[in-house]
């Protein structure tokens, strides 16, 4: 881990960077902050953890738990919204046995997020999984999806 | 245009890559090779990849043109290529049946686009497409032609007003920047949601209209603010920008006149109070996206505490093209306080959902109607919002009124980041509302109290009308509320919080008074004021509300009524939405 956050830590030096893309870049490197890695961070430029979370916690881009490894995002924008973005939520949160309070199924392997408006708002329902962007979604073929993907986690569990 | 020429243009949009466009444009690159069409048709093809042309519901979209006579296919599938390169590249005869129709028409014929003309015509990974169209001709124009002051009369007499925001003139915007003593000066493009097909689809007009801005405040650096997750975008502009660089329009001594100006990116974060200025350069600095206080205003005192312009996305698209054109082509577009156009998302209920722009002023019925292609499903207009989460509804008695900053202010709404979006009779105006105060609540930064408190209790009001348990004293406090926190609240985000309820409840009052009084919501949306019945007379017992009920809830057997147990309901709707036979009723 400290190598991996030397890179950033210089890489930061080196371009006048910022709280905000110092944090960007952890959490690209871990795909969240983890509390070691903030601690770190800290202890080295002498700013004191506060900073950190303060800003971590007032974007929610941030995450300070790790995520699952199949991201699923749906859109709830006005649009999106309208045309029954809510809906897919609840289902896609019944499917994999999530809690109200919790985005990460226990094995870590999905996570649910919501986001405000991707801007797409002519093909709503949108919803991003894996980076792949989903128009005009609907309930089945997102169960569709996301039974897939669970079934190839399945497999490459077996092997 | 050469004589004989094959071009084929793919809409690579967002949309158009949901849709599957890659593989489309793929498809068709492959059977032109494999079949040696060049070879036969004696004519080379050219595949283009294009933005998005706003018509995203048909995507994707594909442009066929032979000897400049265009063909536009819609919903193209991965499946449709071999026929359309056999039949009409090749066999020279268009396929009517996968030809864009009347719908295609007419959601363009009323538009009319002068920033997203070329979203949807050129490569946008391509500056040389870009040049072709007279590309930064205007920055040329500016910067070895014009002086500064020049550059900002223009843009003054032009007309035209921020696109983001609360409408300031940007000409006037720039001098008081450029009146500064500070030799430091700022200029930031904020790219926002609306501004995403532009980013994807014209790019390079954003980077030109930034350069023209940069020199006339005398800006040495730009930064290009947007959102991390707008892969798509993000891409666009590097690219552009290393295309711009690599050809000396940006960097040192662009256009051989010493102007130097560099532009850089700044990721932003995914929260809604980036849009405020204040806010956007305190996320830039590396802090929480906090509004300052002001004045002093970001135009004296901005990112670093130097003058600082900020504009977005599309208020720089236009100024290549006042500058190019002039500024009596542009303020002849428009009202005679709003010039030029305004591009909108359309969504909703309306039949064509999509990105369109149309010249300020134009009547709210001819977008829903002639661009929007009415109200899907055949259902009734109820109202529209404009202006985003903290605009205004706008009831279906008012769609007549016209489209500008004046007019929508007038009716307590804003021309926002022009979000548009369209309700039908099975929406509840309620709920609508308590959806975008949530929104508001949650992104409200938490700086000053009347937003941050009002928000809150204004949520809780609405969430317990919309539960059955709210009383006729919760308007008189959510009415109190509003007037506190459109009056004292620090930024935008809390002076115009209350819009979405004022305007509801002024045009919407009897919906309010029906949950509160008679305990019923009248569109059948509210889950705790609806009953799902099933009507006995109509079922034919096919099962279908059955198998779609989540909760286990309908029982029945094959051929008989079947029965909702209300124990069990939800009142998800599911039962609603799949029954063929109107044997569902909501009440």
């Amino acid at each position: 881990m400290e190598q991996r956050l030397e890179g950033i830590l210089n890489n930061y030096l080196q371009n006048e960077g910022n709280v905000i893309s110092i944090l960007q870049d952890i959490e690209n490197e871990f795909g969240y902050l983890p509390e070691d890695a903030i601690s770190w961070i800290s202890d080295r430029l002498d700013v004191p953890p506060a900073r950190f979370y303060g800003i971590a916690t007032f974007y929610s881009q941030f995450h300070l738990k790790p995520r699952g490894k199949h991201c699923i995002t749906a859109c709830t924008g006005t649009a999106c919204h309208v045309k029954g973005s809510e809906w897919l939520i609840s289902s896609l949160t019944s499917e994999l046995h999530l809690l109200p309070d919790e985005d990460t199924t226990e094995d870590r392997k999905f996570t649910v997020e919501k986001v405000n408006c991707l801007g797409a708002c002519s093909i709503a329902p949108v919803v991003v999984i894996d980076k792949e962007v989903y128009g005009k979604m609907s309930s089945d073929r997102l169960m569709k999806l996301v039974k897939k993907l669970e079934k190839k986690e399945s497999e490459k569990e077996k092997a | 245009m050469s004589t004989s020429s094959v071009e084929i243009k793919v809409c690579l949009g967002t949309s158009g890559n949901a849709a599957g466009g890659e593989e489309v444009l793929r498809l068709f690159r492959h059977y032109v090779f494999d079949r040696a069409v060049e070879a036969r048709i004696g004519t080379r093809c050219e595949f283009r990849k294009v933005g998005c042309r706003g018509f995203c519901s048909k995507d994707v979209l594909v442009d066929v043109i032979i000897n400049g006579s265009k063909t536009t296919y819609q919903s193209v599938k991965p499946i449709m290529v071999e026929r359309i390169v056999d039949d009409h590249i090749v066999g020279g005869g268009p396929i009517p049946e996968w030809m864009a129709g009347d719908e295609y028409t007419s959601f363009h014929s009323k538009q009319y686009k002068i920033i997203l003309g070329p979203c949807g015509e050129i490569d946008p990974e391509n500056i040389d497409d870009y040049i072709r169209m007279n590309g930064y001709r205007a920055a040329r124009k500016a910067v070895t032609k014009m002086t500064p002051d020049g550059v900002i009369d223009v843009v003054t007499q032009s007309g035209l007003r921020g696109r983001g925001g609360s409408g300031f003139s940007t000409g006037e915007k720039w001098r008081i920047c450029r009146g500064q003593k500070n030799d430091t000066r700022y200029i930031i493009g904020n790219v926002g949601e609306v501004n995403r097909a532009l980013a994807e689809g014209n790019p390079h007009a954003i980077i030109e209209g930034l350069l023209i801005g940069g020199y006339a405040i005398g800006a040495q650096k730009g930064y290009l603010y947007i959102r991390e997750r707008y892969h798509l975008s993000v891409e666009r502009l590097r690219t552009a920008l290393d295309q711009a660089r690599d050809k000396g329009f940006i960097g040192k001594d662009i256009f051989g006149s010493g102007f130097d100006f560099n532009i850089e990116f700044s990721f932003g974060t995914e929260s809604f109070i980036c849009g405020e200025e204040t806010a956007l350069m305190e996320s830039i600095e590396g802090k929480r996206a906090m509004p300052r206080y002001r004045p002093p205003f970001p135009a004296e005192k901005g990112l670093w505490g130097m003058p600082t312009v900020i504009n977005n996305a599309e208020t720089f698209s236009n100024i290549p093209l006042i500058i190019g054109m002039g500024a009596d082509w542009f303020s002849s577009i428009g009202t005679a306080e709003s010039k030029g156009t305004k591009v909108f998302t359309l969504s909703g209920k309306v039949k064509n959902n999509g990105l369109v722009e149309i010249p300020m002023g134009m009547p709210l019925r001819e977008i829903v109607y002639s661009i929007g292609g009415g109200i899907a499903g055949n259902r009734k207009l109820k109202a529209v919002q404009v202006g985003g989460p903290s605009g205004g509804i706008i009831p279906e008695s008012m769609i007549d009124m016209g489209l500008d900053y004046e007019s929508l202010r007038k009716v307590g709404s804003i021309v926002g980041s022009g979000g548009m979006v369209v309700f039908d009779d099975e929406d509840c105006i309620v709920s609508v509302t308590k959806f975008f105060v949530e929104f508001l609540q949650r992104e409200s930064c938490g700086e000053c109290t009347p937003c941050r408190i009002g928000t809150k209790r204004m949520l809780e009001l609405l969430i317990k009308i919309t539960d059955g348990t709210g009383e006729i004293e919760d308007l008189d406090t959510l009415n109190r509320l509003s007037g506190i926190m459109t009056a004292s609240s620090l930024c935008g985000l809390g002076r115009t919080a209350s819009n979405p309820f004022i305007t509801s409840f002024n045009h919407f009052r009897d919906e309010y008074l029906a949950h509160i009084r008679d305990k019923k919501c009248p569109a059948g949306v509210c889950p705790a004021l609806v009953v799902f019945m099933v009507v006995p007379e109509k079922c034919k017992g096919c099962g279908l509300c059955r198998k779609a009920c989540p909760a286990g809830a309908v029982t029945g057997e094959i051929k008989k009524a079947h029965d909702i147990n209300q124990e069990l309901c939800i009142k998800c709707g599911a039962c609603y939405k799949v029954c063929k036979l109107k044997a569902i009723k909501k009440q």
